[in-house]
């Protein structure tokens, strides 16, 4: 077997990161990027595990058209703590700050993000922004919904600014954990690793970091305005003191639109880098893979306004946010057919993380073209509000976001715990994740055909057999995810010993050892040999630590 | 088809002369997206099937994608894109052009429920009577939060606001009884705010009118609210220009704002002058109008609207003197008179 000229640099005995200290300390008040990862990886997964009660509660709660577990002011602060939760305690976080946390730097083979302390202080205003928003909806029972619309939001007797301060300070840690990106990316990189040869997953962490940078602010800057409405009366968007409710929703989907890319670039960030590893082969199209994660990041901001085509907005205005939401799914489109390309000639493994991608890669499809056909202005019309629409976005959150985090905590869980899982096991988990969310979501969208308005604590019966199927779905799905925490959780004591790097795999984050020590490398990496270069055999050595 | 695809889809017969239309264009993305789909999980599944690691082979060679197949793949799913796009925004465009001879009905929103003015001055609560055949047009507002009006047979919804009108039309084809909801989340009873449109025959309908027809018409009641709030201080009825612009055959003409621009003076811009006087005043009066947000409540503007809008036939020649201000009678839309003070 010829061997490639790539030096090794998997490190020969050093302690791992996650054993060259120990004290509880050491953790908690460590600014090593792997750690921090780690950190998030578990709040964030609480934050998941909370709103994913949340949810089941809402699900249980629809088996009968009338009252069935609880009043209808719990079920309106149930569906308003499952979405501010899961968008900003557990979408937006997840996987840039746990996997972006710990893979990035490694990936651009530094040694550490650029500002390691503001690292560790975003992780820790994180946990305070969602501890304070956590007590404040449940203390002050906030009932306005995720979308907070004036002049509702402005008028409500729940805990709005209590809460709408906690979202702020979860702000203050995504703006700085972007900040710490974008630098570490523009001035960590190792010595000839130029730009196009960046891993796709750190040019999709990077993008993400833009958005979150330059969308964020505004977002903080709206919600201060409802707080100073609703706690002095400034009026801004109350039409009662002369103010504009449309312009608070203009100014709400500026950030919130963007920010739904800031939940699905992270998530194509690991289907490019799992569909390539798996299947040992370079993208079908490197480059069009940057260039769309590019034009996602900047048509991302262009098309706000079609979250408001039945809210009296001129039919020009409409018709403008519709055509540019066509052109930034034609960017989905284009990522979506070089995975596909990417997998021709390869030399496919099956495994479990690439179960998950091909899970994405179906829901994805569905949600990226419901999301095409509620731009499309006639058609919204009927869907706007609806059930519809729930479908749609969970297909891009949950079908997207989260069986790419599934995807990704399978990849790199032996890279960042040195051990591997049942693939069996995987496989079975797998396959309940995917048919419970299937089964859970598209009842939704026929729910939403049909007529079935969003947030409705009581239906009329003939929607009844629908919520049901729906219903039972989430069950499916729910034991799908407890079944994952099971077998990993498991593999994380007992699993079998991996090797540096179990799926051959070229990519710069597997040549080092797994898990890595506690400065990445054990010499400055010299990154010679492509990310994606599959033509030679790698060396043997490589296979072994 | 469209049967069969309302009935597997879940979608409800439709029941206005938008309902073919939107479902046909439906029916044509949804069935693009699911052969897509198709299409995407072969291929993937034939790569799978042939491309397997066969014994530990895990070299491969570089293959990249060719310019001109990428083009292709880009301008063909982007024109199917913009076909849609194109078919939505004629659509849509129709759902916002009110035809000629549409029945006005104006409706407030609370929490929680719909109320409904007719022109003859019938009031209803909950339930809307239409014709069957003819366009209506609904001129909506609201007296408290965001709420938005939905009818899912009819296939239209729109948002109602505070403070604003926002208008709906649409063309109901087939009698019956059609669930209306309430699609913007408004608080606590957000889902108990339901109603129901009846769509009645054309004799039914005649009937219904005669039956409901209030004490007074909705323009009357508008003209009562006007004098009560000293709107005639300012306003004349008979053309003649006063403090602000006169009301006759104000309604739909086009003005010009002091900015120069120009706009229709609707129900939408005729209550944000009530609510908002100094955003748009009209050229060559002083911007000295008063808000009357709050001291008018929803469906008094509703009626002074109405009232404005039964002057668009009024006089347009300025009579000689100005009228002192007295209550002015009602003018019949039918019959323009030049002198309002016999």
């Amino acid at each position: 077997m010829t061997v490639a000229s790539e030096p090794s640099f998997l490190p020969a005995a050093e302690p791992s990161f996650a054993r060259a200290h120990t004290s509880i300390r050491s953790w908690l008040l460590s600014t090593d990027h792997k750690r921090i990862g780690v950190l998030y990886f578990f709040a964030t997964t609480l934050s998941l595990a909370l709103g994913g009660v949340f949810a089941l509660l809402l699900r249980i709660e629809h088996l009968t058209p009338g009252p069935t577990v609880m009043s209808a002011m719990t079920y309106n602060r149930l569906f308003t703590l499952h979405g501010v939760t899961m968008v900003w305690l557990f979408m937006i976080p997840s996987i840039p700050a746990t996997f972006g946390n710990f893979l990035l730097p490694i990936q651009i083979g530094a040694s550490e993000v650029a500002f390691p302390r503001l690292n560790l202080l975003s992780f820790w205003i994180y946990v305070l922004g969602a501890a304070f928003v956590l007590l404040a909806m449940w203390l002050g029972a906030l009932d306005t919904g995720w979308t907070f619309y004036t002049p509702y939001s402005v008028h409500s007797p729940s805990a709005v600014v209590p809460t709408l301060i906690g979202i702020f300070i979860v702000g203050w840690s995504t703006i700085l954990t972007g900040v710490n990106f974008i630098v570490t990316v523009h001035t960590m990189r190792a010595r000839g690793l130029g730009w196009m040869r960046l891993p796709l997953f750190t040019w999709a962490i990077y993008g993400t970091s833009i958005i979150q940078v330059l969308a964020t602010p505004v977002l903080g800057l709206s919600l201060l305005i409802v707080s100073l409405d609703h706690a002095f009366a400034w009026g801004l968007f109350d039409p009662a003191r002369g103010g504009d409710p449309v312009l608070y929703q203009h100014l709400f989907w500026f950030y919130s639109h963007p920010a739904v890319y800031i939940m699905i670039l992270p998530a194509m960030g690991v289907v490019s880098e799992v569909i390539s590893t798996f299947s040992h082969k370079n993208p079908y199209s490197y480059k069009a893979i940057v260039y769309s994660t590019l034009g996602i990041a900047f048509v991302g901001f262009l098309t706000w306004g079609h979250h408001m085509f039945v809210a009296g907005m001129s039919v020009f205005d409409a018709g403008a946010f519709g055509a540019l939401s066509m052109l930034v799914a034609i960017f989905s489109a284009v990522k979506v057919f070089t995975w596909v390309s990417t997998l021709s000639k390869g030399s496919i493994v099956l495994a479990t993380p690439l179960w998950y991608v091909f899970g994405f890669l179906i829901l994805f499809m569905f949600g990226g073209m419901t999301g095409v056909a509620v731009a499309t202005m006639s058609l919204d019309v009927h869907w706007h509000d609806t059930y519809f629409v729930v479908a749609h976005f969970h297909f891009v959150m949950v079908g997207g976001t989260l069986t790419a985090w599934l995807a990704a905590l399978h990849y790199w869980f032996p890279k960042v715990t040195g051990r591997l899982y049942s693939e069996r096991w995987g496989l079975l988990g797998f396959a309940l994740v995917f048919s419970g969310f299937f089964g859970t979501f598209v009842p939704q969208f026929l729910l939403g055909n049909a007529g079935m308005p969003r947030r409705y604590y009581e239906y009329p019966e003939r929607f009844q057999l629908l919520h049901v199927a729906s219903t039972l779905g989430s069950w499916v799905l729910a034991a799908g995810l407890l079944l994952t925490v099971g077998y990993l959780g498991h593999a994380l004591w007992f699993g079998r010993r991996a090797s540096g790097n179990p799926w051959a795999s070229r990519c710069f984050e597997w040549r080092t050892s797994s898990p890595p020590p506690e400065k990445n490398f054990s010499a400055q990496p010299e990154l010679g040999l492509d990310a994606y270069d599959y033509t030679t055999p790698w060396p043997a050595s490589e296979e072994r630590a | 088809m469209l049967r069969w695809f309302r009935m597997l889809f879940r979608l409800p017969p439709g029941a206005s002369s938008f309902a073919d239309g939107v479902d046909t264009l439906h029916l044509f993305l949804i069935g693009s997206t699911l052969l897509g789909v198709l299409l995407l999980s072969l291929l993937t599944t034939y790569f799978v099937l042939r491309y397997r690691e066969r014994s530990g082979v895990r070299t491969t060679p570089v293959v990249l994608a060719s310019g001109t197949g990428e083009l292709l793949l880009v301008v063909g799913t982007l024109s199917l894109f913009v076909l849609w796009w194109v078919i939505g925004y004629r659509q849509y465009l129709s759902m916002r052009r009110r035809p000629a001879g549409a029945i006005t009905v104006y409706v407030v929103a609370k929490q929680w429920m719909w109320k409904f003015s007719h022109e003859n001055g019938a009031l209803e609560n909950n339930v809307l009577t239409i014709p069957v055949g003819r366009p209506v047009e609904l001129l909506m507002t609201s007296r408290d939060v965001i709420h938005s009006f939905f009818l899912p047979a009819m296939r239209v919804k729109q948002d109602v606001l505070p403070g604003r009108f926002t208008t709906l039309w649409f063309k109901p084809t087939a009698p019956g009884r059609y669930s209306l909801f309430c699609a913007e989340y408004c608080g606590i009873s957000h889902s108990a705010m339901l109603g129901e449109v009846r769509v009645l025959g054309a004799e039914e309908y005649q009937r219904f009118l005669a039956d409901s027809s209030g004490a007074h018409s909705l323009a009357e009641i508008g003209r009562e609210a006007a004098l009560k709030h000293a709107c005639f201080s300012c306003h004349t009825v008979d053309g003649q220009r006063h403090i602000g612009p006169s009301w006759s055959r104000l309604y739909g003409s086009v003005v010009t704002l002091s900015n120069g621009e120009q706009v229709s003076a609707d129900a939408a811009y005729l209550t944000e002058s009530m609510m908002d006087p100094a955003a748009r005043v009209v050229a060559g009066y002083a911007p000295v109008m008063p808000t009357y947000f709050g001291s008018l409540d929803s469906s008094e503007a509703a009626a002074i609207v109405a009232y404005i809008r039964s002057l668009e036939q009024g006089p347009s020649s300025p009579s000689v003197r100005l009228p002192e201000v007295v209550v002015p009678p009602l003018v019949a839309s039918s019959e323009p008179k030049g002198d309002l003070h016999p």
